[in-house]
């Protein structure tokens, strides 16, 4: 086991490593810079705006120090927010984003697992076609009308929660709703239509042949078997939610770091583009080893320690 | 007749599905017993109601779309059809276990074989943890599962299929039931295997003596394993007899395609094994009067008008044709079949007619 993780994170290395070097290279061929705004700059402040950052070098020497530089982690500092680093960028925004989305995780896991459940053991029944239709609502309705929604109702109507802000728990309640309602609709049709595969199947028949009851049947056997499918989304899902959502961060007012993923591109903000996109790969690799783990875990059958010819 | 002690009484039995092309009458009046200690096999084609007549008793056939039209099924006097599902729950396993077809599907592939099998235990004893763990074990030894203590906590992919279906049984067995119903126990596995796991079979009975019903298609394994023989058709029973009574002195024309088709040491490479031409009736719509009648050489007028009754050929051997009405030409059955007929002792001068099986 350990051993398969260590050789997981030599792959991670190296796919990090093409990242940054085509992420790079993609930005730096994006007509303009950071320092071409509507007003021009006297061409004197610019060149020595760019030897002080060290964008009058060639391509190739920038990147060989950049490449140096990721690798002890540090990203450099900003060219727009002046006096900070990347490095402080993320780490003041990333807790924040990590907050909001592990709440909306474990709220989308939770509610999503059991929606898709109780469809699947009320299979075409007045259940089935309630989560069915919320579920529809839930994808389809885009996460910035849910969040006016949301703020409508429960802060200007009722006046349960603040509208926006970031302050105590009671802010983090409408955001993480909102930010969870996509992916606990996509979590409970993924865990439903699973659940009625299982649920057919010829073990669970034999668990009833015990002389099980049914919830036996459904907690015993039926759920982990039909989790599996559910892990494999959470991989991508968790990375992106984690890493924070601009549309939720900036409808709510909420300090993260989601805005920097857009900002950064319409400022071509070299550092800030480079330092988000390789934080947001290691999260995203790192959650996609997680979920691989957890395959081992959930289900026998999936050796990790076997993977060697296919990884 | 003497009445032994009957574990089970099937009676008058009709089982329907709802499906949008109307209703499927799996099984139309279905009647047999089981005596305690008995081995029945009920033999038949696809579709011809074996496995829905053994998951009725169980009660395990999905309800909508299924639903039982008439009958009683008997257990130890009991009848199960009106029980909840709560009552049931307390029968299966319990007093009936069951053994189906596929090992590499009927076991749950994320847990351990022994919860697999404790869980029996738990549900149906009051049992320690560390007593259901032995007793495991020692189920596992019992089907001959070499290494049981190590066995025991593995899951079911590192067992191969007849170890797997050896597991099924110990599962089925863990609570002692009184009966035991084998849905195609080794259907899905190859030969060799397939004796050993039918040497098991007839082991543990003699061991633990429990009742079987075996449910198969295949008229060799019944011919080693059962004591009576039910064939059935089309959602009937149109035969039912001592093993003897079936394979030597076979009375009904369906019978005597299935043992015609059925290859023998005898039989040199050349001749060809005959097969029952056309297929099972479509049970939407029933046919009227004999439902083999169509596939039948042997049909008569009044196979396509009345439904045969069945008639008495000895205490044991019931047929349900109308060849055997005193009025009915003689027939021969083919060859295959007429060379292995015996006269059996106990078989009464002319057949009787009777109401149904008693």
């Amino acid at each position: 086991m350990l051993k398969y993780i260590g050789r997981r994170l030599v792959y991670m290395i190296i796919t990090l490593f093409v990242i940054v070097t085509v992420t790079f290279f993609l930005m730096q061929a994006a007509p303009g810079g950071p320092f071409s705004g509507e007003k021009k700059l006297p061409p004197e402040i610019e060149a020595n705006l760019n030897a002080h950052y060290g964008l009058d070098k060639p391509l190739f020497v920038q990147y060989v120090s950049y490449l140096k530089s990721v690798a002890m982690w540090d990203f450099g500092p900003s060219f727009k927010y002046k006096g900070q680093s990347v490095n402080d960028l993320i780490s003041s925004g990333f807790p924040v984003s990590f907050t909001l989305g592990a709440e909306a995780i474990l709220l989308a896991l939770a509610l999503g697992v059991l929606f898709g459940v109780i469809a699947a053991l009320y299979h075409n029944k007045w259940q089935d076609y309630t989560v069915a239709i919320l579920t529809i609502f839930g994808i389809s309705v885009p996460s910035f009308i849910m969040a006016a929604v949301l703020q409508y109702v429960f802060s200007m109507k009722l006046g349960l929660f603040p509208v926006a802000g970031w302050d105590s728990w009671a802010y983090t309640f409408l955001p993480s709703i909102a930010l969870a309602s996509m992916p606990m609709a996509f979590i409970a049709r993924l865990s439903r239509s699973s659940m009625i595969e299982v649920l057919n199947s010829d073990y669970i028949r034999t668990a009833k042949a015990k002389g099980l009851s049914r919830p036996a049947v459904t907690v015993r056997h039926a759920i982990r078997n039909a989790l599996l499918p559910v892990v494999t989304y959470m991989g991508p899902m968790a990375a992106q939610v984690l890493t924070g959502s601009f549309i939720i961060e900036t409808i709510f007012g909420i300090p993260g770091l989601g805005a920097h993923f857009v900002n950064s591109i319409t400022n071509r903000d070299y550092t800030v583009i480079m330092g988000v996109t390789v934080f947001f790969s290691v999260i995203l690799l790192l959650c996609v080893l997680i979920v691989d783990v957890l395959y081992g875990i959930i289900d026998p059958r999936i050796k990790l320690s076997k993977a060697k010819k296919g990884a | 007749m003497i009445r032994v002690t009957r574990l089970l009484e099937v009676k008058d039995l009709a089982i329907s599905f709802k499906t949008y092309g109307g209703e499927v009458q799996a099984i139309r009046g279905v009647n047999f017993h089981l005596d305690k200690g008995e081995t029945l096999a009920i033999v038949g084609e696809s579709g011809s109601g074996k496995s829905v007549t053994s998951q009725a008793i169980m009660k395990l056939i999905p309800m909508p779309p299924g639903y039982f039209k008439r009958g009683e099924i008997l257990f130890e006097g009991k009848d199960l059809v009106p029980l909840s599902e709560k009552e049931m729950q307390n029968v299966r396993g319990k007093e009936i276990g069951m053994i189906f077809q596929d090992p590499m599907t009927s076991l749950n592939p994320t847990m351990k074989v022994g919860k697999q099998i404790t869980e029996v235990l738990f549900k149906h004893e009051k049992i320690s943890k560390e007593a259901a763990k032995k007793r495991a074990v020692e189920l596992l030894e019992l089907v001959g599962i070499p290494m049981p203590e190590k066995r025991v906590n593995q899951f079911p992919h590192e067992f191969s299929g007849g170890m797997r279906q050896r597991v099924v049984i110990a599962m089925a067995l863990a609570a002692n039931p009184k009966l035991l119903i084998a849905d195609e126990p080794t259907t899905a596995l190859d030969v060799t295997i397939q004796a050993q796991i039918l040497e098991l079979m007839k082991d543990l009975q003699k061991k633990i003596d429990t009742s079987i019903i075996f449910i198969t298609h295949d008229l060799g394994v019944v011919a080693n394993v059962a004591d009576r023989v039910a064939v059935m058709y089309a959602g009937q029973i149109v035969e039912t007899g001592t093993v003897d009574e079936i394979f030597y002195d076979p009375r009904h024309p369906y019978t005597w395609g299935l043992l015609a088709s059925m290859p023998t040491l005898e039989s040199s490479g050349e001749e060809e094994l005959t097969a029952i031409p056309g297929t099972p009736p479509d049970l939407t719509n029933p046919p009227k009067g004999d439902a083999f009648a169509l596939r039948s050489s042997y049909a008569m007028k009044i196979d396509f008008e009345q439904e045969p009754p069945m008639f008495k050929v000895s205490d044991t051997h019931y047929v349900k044709s109308w060849l055997l009405h005193p009025d009915a030409p003689k027939v021969e059955p083919p060859e295959a079949v007429k060379a292995k007929m015996r006269k059996l002792a106990n078989t009464f001068e002319k057949p009787v007619l009777v109401r149904e099986v008693e």
